[in-house]
């Protein structure tokens, strides 16, 4: 079954002291574990637990995933940049697989 | 797409995330959810149309071999703009196919998995994705922006579009509904779901070039082929089955009834 | 009733504009392509892809039959009309006020323990509390208020309900006794529902 890259939408260029925005898309079941199945047990939870990313190895963006986020969670949020580089994301799932994307930004 | 209200209000506490310099007020929050909502980049779908485009040209089956070589219309291997053109008349299976129908035929053909496996597996489930939706979605987001314009040259597509509109309008089952009984006028609501008059032909292209879509309370793509048994299903029928003569018929006769309107699928709905 | 009218309307007005009218395609050719798009069926389960007179009747004409059909149609189903056994057609409003935002029953998995609603609210505006409801049929706020609930009365609505195609050959809504979606028990509990003056219906 084919499992897809996460997407990371990212400008290519900005000026320096620009504020962009970046969007991340990943698919994930994201199972709460409030669901029961149809015997009547309930169903584990397994979720991406955090989000990360970086921007020349510094942190710029953080958060803690609660079961209330549903399948394959969207998030967006802005950074300032002042120089060129490279953003790496991070996604956390609750097995311990860390499933990673990176996108260059060029800042003149 | 159009959502309700109420769906509004019920996934506000749901699914998505925004961090940054927003204004705090509930009504900017809502305005922002909305737009986060409509961009594109934010539906599920397109991870669907990825893993498609992966299966694509990933061999597969007894066979071992890829989906390349599928004719869907426009020539083998041609993917972009075949969605906007179907349903069709096929020689090599005589019969009208659309979209899912023909890619599960490919599927048998070149790949070697039974149709009857593709129609086994082609609604997800919790837990177990569908190889048919992530392909179908693929297959349709490579027509965006193309419009809807089935052919209707050939007897049997005349015929599947003409079948198609007498079962819009055969009343049967326990509540003695046709699909006119819903959609036959602008305007309908029922509970706060708006519906679509499908006899209108900005109404029905504006929903037919929106499909397949992510459906957020499936947590999954959804095709054409599970419209179609899930209207079946809720109007107290049997298992309309996959690819039947039925339900592309249906896909037949709504689709002519669209022409015209751009594709742009994957949509996003409740 | 006004939302008849404006389908009614609004049918003639798609008749004339579209070129494939009733009839054209060979009714055979279309029920036999319905009896090979649902597998295999038990009896119970083809019993409703079957059609039966009025439905076909209807179907045909695209529920705008000719004057003739309409009045067979209405004599047809007239007859097809059940009462309780004990001859009570009022029942107890507070069942229906709470069955009538239950959607469920009848389709397939669903459990067939559970008590089947009449869901009146998906098409019918019912009480002033209530925003969620849709507009297939006219609003039913009110419905007795006003009235003389006598026998006559009462009958005409528990006739309504059991079998709308009495009234209106070609109805939208629902044979909900004739097509056994509820039974005579149900139905008199939503006559209550529309006709005591204690309903929420009536306040």
């Amino acid at each position: 079954m084919a499992q897809a890259k996460p997407r990371v939408k990212l400008q290519k260029t900005a000026t320096v002291g620009e504020v962009v925005v970046i969007k991340s898309l990943i698919s994930h079941a994201m199972e709460s574990g409030q669901r029961k199945d149809s015997a009547g047990a309930v169903i584990p939870r397994q979720i991406i637990n955090k989000f990360e990313c970086t921007f020349n190895g510094q942190p710029v963006f953080s958060c803690d995933i609660e079961p209330a986020i549903s399948a394959n969670p969207y998030i967006e949020f802005t950074a300032k940049v002042n120089e060129s580089g490279k953003f790496a994301f991070t996604w956390t799932d609750d097995d311990g697989t860390v499933t990673t994307s990176e996108q260059e930004i060029t800042v003149q | 797409m159009r959502l309700s209200k109420l769906l509004t209000s019920a996934l506000l506490a749901g699914a998505m995330m925004g961090a940054g310099v927003f204004a705090v007020s509930a009504q900017d929050e809502l305005e922002e959810y909305k737009r986060m909502l409509a961009d594109p980049f934010a539906n599920p779908g397109w991870l669907y149309a990825d893993e498609g485009e992966a299966l694509w040209v990933t061999p597969s089956g007894p066979k071992n071999a890829t989906l390349e070589q599928c004719d869907l219309g426009l020539g083998a291997g041609v993917v972009e703009g075949a969605y906007a053109q179907l349903p069709r008349y096929f020689a090599d299976a005589d019969r009208v196919m659309d979209a899912d129908t023909r890619i599960a035929w490919c599927r048998q053909e070149l790949q070697g998995i039974p149709f009857a496996d593709s129609a086994k597996t082609a609604f997800s489930k919790r837990g177990k994705k569908s190889e048919m939706e992530q392909l179908t979605v693929y297959v349709a987001s490579k027509s965006e922006g193309m419009d809807i314009n089935p052919p209707m040259d050939h007897p049997k597509e005349q015929e599947a579009r003409d079948i198609g509109e007498a079962l819009f309008y055969r009343r049967s089952a326990k509540l003695d509904y046709s699909c006119s009984t819903c959609h036959g006028v602008t305007g309908s609501r029922i509970r706060l779901q708006e519906l679509s008059n499908l006899t209108d032909q900005a109404e029905t292209g504006a929903v037919m070039a929106t499909w397949p879509t992510y459906r957020v309370s499936h947590e999954s793509v959804r095709t054409m082929q599970h419209r179609m048994w899930d209207c079946n299903w809720q109007m107290r029928m049997p298992n309309l089955q996959f690819g039947s003569e039925a339900a592309v018929a249906l896909i037949a006769y709504l689709n002519d009834t669209g022409r015209g309107s751009p594709m742009a699928s994957p949509g996003l709905k409740r | 009733m006004k939302m008849n009218i404006k389908i009614a309307a609004a049918s003639v007005l798609m008749a004339c504009l579209s070129p494939a009218i009733a009839g054209e395609v060979d009714p055979a050719r279309v029920e036999a392509v319905v009896q090979a798009s649902f597998g295999e069926l038990t009896p119970e389960l083809q019993a409703l892809i079957d059609q039966d007179e009025t439905m076909k009747e209807c179907s045909l004409h695209r529920d705008l039959p000719p004057s003739e059909v309409a009045d067979a149609i209405i004599a047809r189903e007239t007859a097809s009309i059940v009462y309780p056994a004990d001859g009570v057609l009022m029942g107890d409003w507070k069942v229906a006020i709470k069955e009538s935002n239950n959607g469920f029953g009848w389709r397939l998995g669903d459990d067939p323990a559970k008590t089947v609603g009449g869901n009146c609210t998906a098409c019918h505006q019912l009480v002033s509390t209530e925003v969620a409801y849709g507009n297939l049929g006219p609003s039913l706020m009110g419905y007795g208020q006003g009235q003389t609930v006598d026998d006559e009365l009462i009958k005409a609505t528990y006739n309504k309900i059991y079998n709308s195609q009495s009234v209106l050959a070609c109805s939208q809504m629902p044979r909900f006794g004739a097509t056994g979606f509820l039974t005579p028990e149900q139905i008199r509990d939503y006559v209550a529902m529309l006709l005591s003056p204690e309903s929420p219906v009536n306040q």
